[in-house]
């Protein structure tokens, strides 16, 4: 979406000191979001609240690196979300696979299902693109409401959380906690390494000039698709790890709400920066588990935040500190 | 995919579309043949109260996709937004109706003991004018106040902004009411039914249809027939032109906004006795809606029409044949369409 | 640096959210905490809702005498993962030692098993699956109101003996409508009768039943059997009247309560059968826990939700008193306590619960009177038909509790 002021980007080319590509600025916020990641549970919150924000935030990271980085805004990525959710919780519970199996069996899902969806989708852009991305999704929620595999309305229940490679077991809440956070910091980081390498510098092209960028040579739906299988891999990830975390894989998961509520983190936290859609995935889940008790409070405030953000605020939270420090987050 | 033409000799070209209907009746032959005429007919008949039945309400649920892509489709046509808030006050004019109907209910929910005497509940034949009209003002409202700020910006901010105006107006509406649905009765004139013999066919609802189809039809006559139409359209295609030709664009968009949710309204109250009157109901149909918008062409109000007509008796189709593919026909079809003719069937360009 | 309104707005909101974050709770140390969780907005919320959380507060005033007690409660939207979220929390930050309620069955059995792997006490009311004492019985749970066998045993078996050999279900597409269409299905067959057919729809979240009517209709079927409850029981019935198939056809609601029968109005649902484990009009003791009930939560009658509730709390606090308060965060130890001694109060009498977990209550079978019968509002059941506490629902040997010792 090039519609935005896009802030300057101050990039600062250090040989030494080069955290994983972050600039200055950025590896102080990486190492801020690491201290809070590591200190938190210990200071006294919940560890479960905490580890439903990292599967968001993941989620939420994922669908950032479509539109911000690619340009395509897909209104379905609960698809990829949901139906991973699925699989992980399947076949832990009946196939006995180990949390690790399970979470990758759920990111192969997203993918697949991406590669079917990306193939239909990605000749189309801008509103198109989402009501594609959209229409797909509703199908996969009306598949996942009547197969037999997911248990429909009950979902897939008591899904035991196993032992981590056979040996250290995840039923303690702390020891699951290790294994989302790690996993959340390994994905984030291939995110960033991606958009930050040659294949990202081509998918900027992409973003920015299709039609140059076609007549240099790029074949750009290619791209676009890996791109998207991509996000969609990572999407999966997150939704299996959540559904490893809770114990159970219901049909909100796959619901087109759910797609929503992941736009809306991005939007909210930054669309295009690093860190907006981890800090947005924290507010909203947060907001989400301090209204909960007000009934459908929690609706009417995030199409409230909507409404501002779109009118007032498009750079989201992230955005406008970078704007303030005139760097890019 | 035109027509062969071999090298310096033209003949009529073969539009691709026909190429693939011609496919599907050479298929359909010869299924026929293979299987036989009275296997096929065996797999074909059903009986007629199930058929005729399921026709009808497949009907009635195509009037409802009519009314409500012919708003969206009237508003994506002269305000470039995708209005995501469509199902939202759809919802809000059916609610609307049933306030007015039993006002002592809710003024109870705000202090008890308040209350209004009979003469002044409002039956559902005013709602049908008074209730679009109110929505269409509170449309009116919005657009000066909200709507107007987004003709600058890229259609997708058009489509977050009016996602999240819906989920502020269904939690607002789910939390004075909860989520369970507040009965609405059917109009004395329209209850009971008739016995057709091979059906059972209740009067509200083939109301609905007609209904439906007379203000379908009235709105397409306006728009395409007449001249504040003409002017309508003209905007569309060169607002900047029109203006210096004296018409009052900027009121001629903000009325058109109050229009379509108007007709949105409408359709809510015309569903308040059929779905019982509920703050989901919006999301239930805005997807598919959505759905039959693209496959009749973004901006087109014959497509609208007919699409959702077409595709409400689709439905009721494949609830007789298949029943477990009737929620997700509708969007395979769109698919379809999507992938061989993007601007929609009756679209114009992409 | 320009501090504009953006920013502060940014800022504010992140700063505000931490405040939000939760943090790990730290309860009074003789605190007893319920924990009422069932719908409060959806199509079950006039069935049990605020009025259940009234009935155990009813049961505190009378039992609490020298014991702190709180009440909270929460909305589960007819959602499991919700649900079940929602009382890992409760336990996990907000030291809550009993979980009451929890109607609609996938809930049920998600929270079910938060709390066998938390070791907290479990009273369920409102569900009605049979899984709760049968596979998926625990040592913290205790099922205490009606069961799906027990509706289909009575009212089932009751219309089919009428007269209604054909039936046609129409179910709610989740654990609750599917085994009660299945034990349903048991009993008409059982009598002789035939399933010539049923529509499976989603939950919750269906309101326009007419094409499964329709479906109903042409199938040749002389029974409607709802296996559905609460909003959807009612709309099924007004759409059936609305579509004539009430001339041809009988109606046999498998699950209604007495704010149902209100809801529709005496003139719709006279001659409907349904069953219920209590009836506030049965005898004196009921008739007088009723009015106690009614001067905390006028609005209603209680039902066999806030009765069951209402027994099922007095029973617990009764527990806990007598072995400690510190002990209450043993949930198998209390559940197994409250199963050695039968309960006693006015809404059931006296109530032994089973082994797996199963409260031993009556059920009545109900017919609703004709407008000319009834001689006042909640003045709507006739009852024709008991079955004892003991002989109603799934009997323990073929409920495959692993509790159970053969």
């Amino acid at each position: 979406m090039s519609a935005t002021t896009r802030p300057r980007i101050v990039t600062q080319h250090r040989a030494s000191l080069d955290l994983f590509g972050f600039s200055g600025p950025q590896s102080i916020a990486f190492l801020v979001m690491l201290a809070l990641i590591v200190v938190l549970p210990y200071v006294g919150i919940y560890p479960v609240f905490m580890m439903k924000v990292l599967c968001f935030a993941l989620f939420a990271c994922a669908f950032n690196l479509l539109i911000g980085y690619v340009g395509l805004m897909s209104f379905g990525h609960a698809a990829f979300f949901g139906m991973g959710g699925y699989v992980a919780a399947w076949t832990v519970k009946n196939w006995g696979f180990t949390p690790e199996l399970g979470i990758l069996g759920a990111g192969l899902t997203g993918a697949a299902l991406g590669v079917v969806f990306g193939g239909l989708a990605i000749r189309r852009q801008g509103i198109y693109f989402a009501m594609i991305t959209l229409a797909l999704a509703q199908m996969v929620y009306f598949f996942c409401l009547q197969a037999p595999f997911t248990g429909g309305e009950d979902g897939i229940q008591q899904v035991p959380r196993g032992n981590l490679f056979g040996l250290i077991s995840m039923r303690p809440d702390m020891a699951m906690y290790w294994l989302v956070a790690v996993n959340f910091i390994v994905f984030f980081l291939v995110i960033h390494r991606t958009v930050h390498s040659p294949f990202g510098q081509v998918l900027k092209a992409i973003r920015e000039n299709e039609p140059r960028a076609t007549s240099l040579g790029y074949r750009t739906d290619d791209y676009k698709l890996i791109a998207f299988v991509l996000s969609c891999f990572i999407a999966g990830i997150a939704g299996g790890t959540k559904s490893l975390v809770f114990g159970i894989a219901t049909l909100t998961d796959v619901n087109y709400s759910m797609s929503g509520e992941v736009v809306l983190m991005t939007l909210l936290g930054g669309l295009g920066t690093i860190f907006g859609p981890v800090a947005g995935a924290a507010i909203i889940v947060g907001l989400e588990n301090y209204l909960a008790q007000f009934g459908a409070w929690v609706t009417v405030t995030q199409g409230a935040i909507f409404v501002v953000c779109v009118l007032a605020f498009r750079r989201g939270i992230i955005g406008e500190i970078a704007a303030l420090f005139k760097t890019s987050l | 995919m035109s027509g062969a033409i071999a090298a310096g000799r033209r003949g009529p070209a073969v539009p691709g579309w026909a190429l693939w209907i011609g496919a599907l009746l050479v298929a359909v032959i010869a299924v026929v043949f293979l299987v036989g005429p009275a296997a096929v007919w065996a797999w074909l008949y059903k009986p007629p109260a199930l058929l005729l039945g399921q026709l009808l309400l497949g009907l009635i649920n195509g009037a409802f996709y009519a009314l409500l892509s012919l708003g969206l489709a009237i508003i994506f046509g002269m305000l470039n937004i995708i209005n995501f808030a469509h199902g939202a006050l759809f919802m809000m004019g059916a609610f609307i109706a049933w306030m007015l109907l039993t006002p002592n209910t809710w003024l109870a929910m705000i202090s008890p003991g308040l209350a209004v005497p009979d003469w002044l509940m409002l039956g559902y034949w005013p709602s049908l004018i008074v209730v679009p009209i109110v929505v269409g003002a509170f449309g009116l409202f919005l657009e000066k106040t909200i709507i107007s700020r987004l003709y600058r910006l890229d259609h997708l901010y058009g489509l977050l902004l009016t996602f999240g105006l819906a989920l502020v107006i269904e939690g607002l509406f789910r939390n004075a009411f909860g989520s369970s649905g507040m009965p609405y009765r059917i109009p004395n004139a329209l209850q009971g039914g008739v016995n057709l013999g091979f059906m059972f066919m209740p009067y509200y609802r083939g109301w609905v249809v007609v209904a439906a189809g007379v203000v379908c039809l009235v709105t397409w006559l306006v728009i395409e027939k007449t001249s504040l139409g003409a002017k309508l359209r003209a905007a569309t295609e060169n607002p900047g032109l029109v203006q210096a030709f004296g018409v009052n664009v900027p009121r001629m968009i903000s009325l058109t906004y109050a229009g379509g949710l108007a007709l949105a309204a409408f359709a809510g109250v015309l569903a308040a006795p059929i779905y019982s009157v509920n703050p989901n109901m919006g999301s239930n149909f805005i997807i598919t809606v959505f759905a039959v918008v693209v496959i009749g062409g973004m901006g087109s109000i014959v497509g609208s029409i007919v699409t959702g007509f077409g595709l409400g008796i689709v439905e009721g189709l494949t609830k007789v044949y298949y029943p477990q593919a009737s929620a997700t026909v509708i969007f395979v079809i769109m698919v379809i369409v999507l992938l061989m003719r993007p601007a929609g069937l009756f679209g114009k360009g992409s | 640096m320009i501090l504009d309104r953006r920013t502060l707005l940014g800022t504010t909101l992140a700063a505000g959210s931490t405040l939000a974050l939760p943090r790990r709770g730290r309860a009074q140390s003789n605190t007893i905490k319920i924990g009422v969780l069932n719908d409060q907005s959806g199509p079950y919320r006039d069935l049990g809702g605020m009025h259940s959380v009234n009935a155990a507060k009813m049961a505190i005033k009378e039992m609490g005498a020298g014991l702190n007690v709180e009440v909270i409660s929460a909305d589960h939207q007819n959602k499991p993962d919700i649900g079940a979220g929602i009382v890992r929390q409760w336990i996990d930050q907000d030291g809550v030692d009993m979980i009451l309620d929890v109607n609609t069955s996938s809930v049920a059995l998600a929270v079910n098993g938060v709390c066998k792997q938390k070791n907290i006490s479990y009273i369920n009311n409102g569900a009605g699956t049979t899984d709760l004492t049968g596979p998926q019985c625990t040592p913290v749970t205790i099922h205490w109101g009606y069961d799906v066998y027990m509706l289909a045993q009575s009212t089932g078996g009751a219309l089919v003996k009428s007269g209604g050999k054909n039936w046609y279900f129409i179910t709610a597409d989740y654990v609750f409508g599917q085994q009660l269409q299945r034990d349903a299905s048991f009993f008409v067959k059982k009598e002789g009768g035939q399933v010539t057919g049923a529509s499976m729809y989603p939950f919750p979240g269906t309101s326009d039943f007419s094409s499964f009517l329709i479906s109903a209709q042409s199938s040749g079927a002389d029974v409607l059997g709802l296996a559905n409850a609460g909003a959807d029981t009612t709309n099924c019935i007004k759409q059936a009247a609305e579509f004539g198939l009430t001339q041809k056809m009988k109606i046999a609601a498998l699950l209604m309560y007495i704010n149902d029968v209100k809801g529709l109005g005496l003139e719709a649902a006279q001659g409907l059968f349904l069953t219920e484990s209590f009836y506030w009009d049965l005898d004196d003791k009921s008739r007088a826990f009723s009015k106690r009930f009614e001067e905390i939560d006028p609005a209603v009658k209680p039902n066999m939700d806030q009765a069951s509730c209402y027994a099922s709390t007095l029973h617990f606090l009764k527990t806990v008193k007598e072995m400690g308060v510190d002990k209450r965060k043993d949930g198998a130890a209390v559940v197994a306590q409250m199963k050695k001694t039968p309960a006693q109060d006015d809404a059931y009498g006296t109530t032994h619960i089973r082994e797996d977990g199963w409260a031993q209550v009556p059920a009545y079978l109900f017919q609703v009177k004709s407008p000319k019968e009834s001689k006042g509002t909640w003045d709507y059941y006739k009852l024709v038909q008991t079955t004892k506490a003991g002989e109603a629902g799934k009997p323990m040997s073929e409920g495959g509790c692993p509790l159970v010792k053969s």
